[in-house]
């Protein structure tokens, strides 16, 4: 790797001997290759073999190397498969547009109304939930909305439910939210905390009322980082496997479930692979879309 | 006035009720694993130690917790590694195709992980990893690197560039300046990395899913208890994660705000 910063310095330094270089280069060597081996190795040979493997066939239970668009027409064509792709994207949409709504007042607060500490705190706060079981969060959630659950049993008091929301849509969104809340209130509140404070005197002096504010400096000036939670929301939201199957009922499936279910049942990894990469089409594309919308018309803020 | 004052309410309630639906999963995961009932609802039945009994007197819980102890620390020490150098590359070269370079490392955890479940499945059975702990830990740095490497970067930030190139002109060479003086002055974000890197294998289970076979982490145990029948035990397990990972991250924040403090008192 050349390296620029130092050849400005060699009229200072003692005269280059060729092992010095050399040296130079090994130690460069040391540190810049295994980052790049391991994440080539690990990282882009298995997607690599995934895509390799959409062209393979099973003949009789076992993998066979082939040259075959068999599971991409079989996938492409399958009903399941359609109505899973409808499904999943469309409730990865609900749930980034809900956690965004939900989100924004809360974030708002920690941004603008509350003591440094206290946002400080909050935002530590917010980081916890990414280091609890999330499995184990899908599972105490179950147990609230079940029928016996807490919910029920606050609401029945009031003459209200009982409700079911598990093994419905319903349920498969509120585990979508449990997994992407937090991080979307925490990307907001910083998208807001850089909103510059001088902005909103300007237009409070000028006599915009809050809401207008909110609206019409508040929100365009934190467009990126608003943009980029919903992202974050939505990708989650669209691999997720937990939400769909224990707070869904896997009816009806997910992506993420038809693949999981490919590979462990099914045992067909072919079509599993062609799944798995449209998915990731679909999220490059998603999120293609989301940067030009965050970044592209009124010249965006860089 | 009035109007301000309902308003400002109004935010803080809805704050509340935000921050209550994040935190009740976790709190009564806590709290229902002390219940002596078996199915957890209230009024709360008693305290009662059995459920960490039941996990402790489970020889799958057991090797689970072994296991994922063990692909942890491996996990650790391996990602930080690469997210040092990472950072450190990134910080120090300036090269063609650097931007490809730091996406390549950073962009794993945009996959998701059921996508990189079943990558590594497949190419790990082919190169006989998979079914084995080593394939999860593999896995799991590929996931946990980018992490340090932002940590890292993060603190390198912070290094004037000049104190590495004076320690040069002073006749030091690469290794002898690499150790005395750019360690020492990343050693908090490498620890807090070590912790975070972790925490973060720790509590995967998605991959672990997939790859890892007969050979479960205390995840993928969990996840095979939640298709049985409602178990205090699943809560009592939980409880045991979540104080583990919780220490990992507290012990990665103190180190990372023992920096900050120093950086906010030189200015």
């Amino acid at each position: 790797m050349p390296d620029a910063r130092s050849t400005q310095t060699r009229p200072l330094a003692a005269p280059v001997t060729s092992s010095a270089r050399a040296t130079r280069w090994r130690f460069a060597a040391f540190w810049g290759l295994p980052p790049l081996l391991w994440q080539f190795a690990f990282f882009v040979v298995p997607l690599g073999f995934l895509v390799a493997m959409t062209f393979w066939s099973v003949k009789s239970f076992r993998l066979t190397p082939d040259a075959t668009l068999a599971n991409w027409t079989f996938i492409l064509n399958a009903g399941f498969f359609r109505n899973a792709y409808v499904y999943t994207f469309w409730l990865a949409g609900l749930t980034a547009l809900l956690a965004s709504v939900i989100a924004f007042p809360a974030a708002y607060t920690l941004a603008f109304r509350l003591k440094p500490a206290t946002r400080r705190f909050l935002v530590f706060m917010l980081v916890v939930p990414f280091f609890t079981s999330y499995p184990v969060r899908i599972y105490s959630t179950q147990i609230f909305f079940s029928p016996q659950g807490i919910i029920n049993a606050a609401l029945h008091p009031f003459g209200l439910g009982p409700i079911s929301v598990l093994n419905t849509p319903a349920g498969t969104v509120i585990g979508y939210l449990v997994l992407t809340l937090p991080l979307v209130v925490l990307l907001q509140t910083f998208a807001l905390a850089n909103v510059p404070r001088t902005l909103i005197e300007a237009a409070h002096n000028l006599g915009c009322g809050r809401l207008r504010t909110i609206l019409t400096v508040i929100v365009p000036s934190a467009r990126v980082g608003l943009i980029v939670a919903a992202t974050f929301a939505f990708v989650l939201a669209f691999g997720d496997y937990v939400a769909p199957l224990y707070l869904g009922g896997s009816k009806p499936p997910t992506l993420s479930i038809l693949i999981a279910d490919q590979v462990k049942s099914g045992n067909h990894w072919p079509r599993a692979s062609v799944v798995a990469v449209i998915m990731i089409a679909t999220l490059i594309a998603v999120m293609t879309a989301m940067l030009a919308l965050a970044y592209g018309r009124k010249g965006g803020k860089r | 006035m009035n109007a301000g004052l309902l308003r400002r309410g109004a935010l803080l309630i809805w704050t509340a009720l935000v921050f209550a639906f994040i935190f009740a999963p976790i709190v009564s995961t806590i709290v229902f694993s002390f219940n002596a009932d078996r199915f957890p609802s209230l009024p709360w039945g008693g305290f009662s130690l059995q459920w960490y009994e039941a996990i402790f007197a489970d020889a799958s819980v057991q090797r689970g917790l072994i296991n994922s102890l063990i692909v942890a620390g491996a996990t650790s020490v391996l990602a930080t590694f690469l997210g040092f150098a990472a950072a450190y590359v990134d910080y120090r070269y300036r090269f063609f195709g650097k931007m490809a370079y730091t996406a390549l490392v950073a962009m794993p955890p945009t996959v998701p992980v059921v996508i990189l479940g079943v990558a590594m499945l497949t190419f790990e059975g082919r190169v006989g990893l998979s079914g084995t702990l080593t394939g999860v830990t593999v896995g799991h740095v590929v996931l946990a690197a980018p992490f340090a490497m932002a940590l890292i970067r993060m603190r390198l930030a912070d290094l004037d560039p000049g104190i590495e190139r004076a320690a040069w002109n002073l006749g030091a060479t690469p290794w002898a300046t690499m150790t005395g003086v750019v360690m020492p002055f990343c050693l908090p974000a490498i620890l807090a990395s070590v912790f975070l890197t972790a925490a973060v294998s720790f509590d995967e289970f998605m991959i672990a899913w997939f790859v890892s076979g007969v050979n479960e982490t205390l995840p993928v145990r969990v996840l095979a208890m939640l298709q049985g029948q409602v178990s205090p035990r699943i809560n009592a397990i939980g409880a045991i994660v979540f104080i583990v990972s919780m220490t990992l991250v507290v012990v990665a924040q103190i180190l990372i705000g023992r920096r900050l403090g120093r950086r906010s008192k030189e200015a």
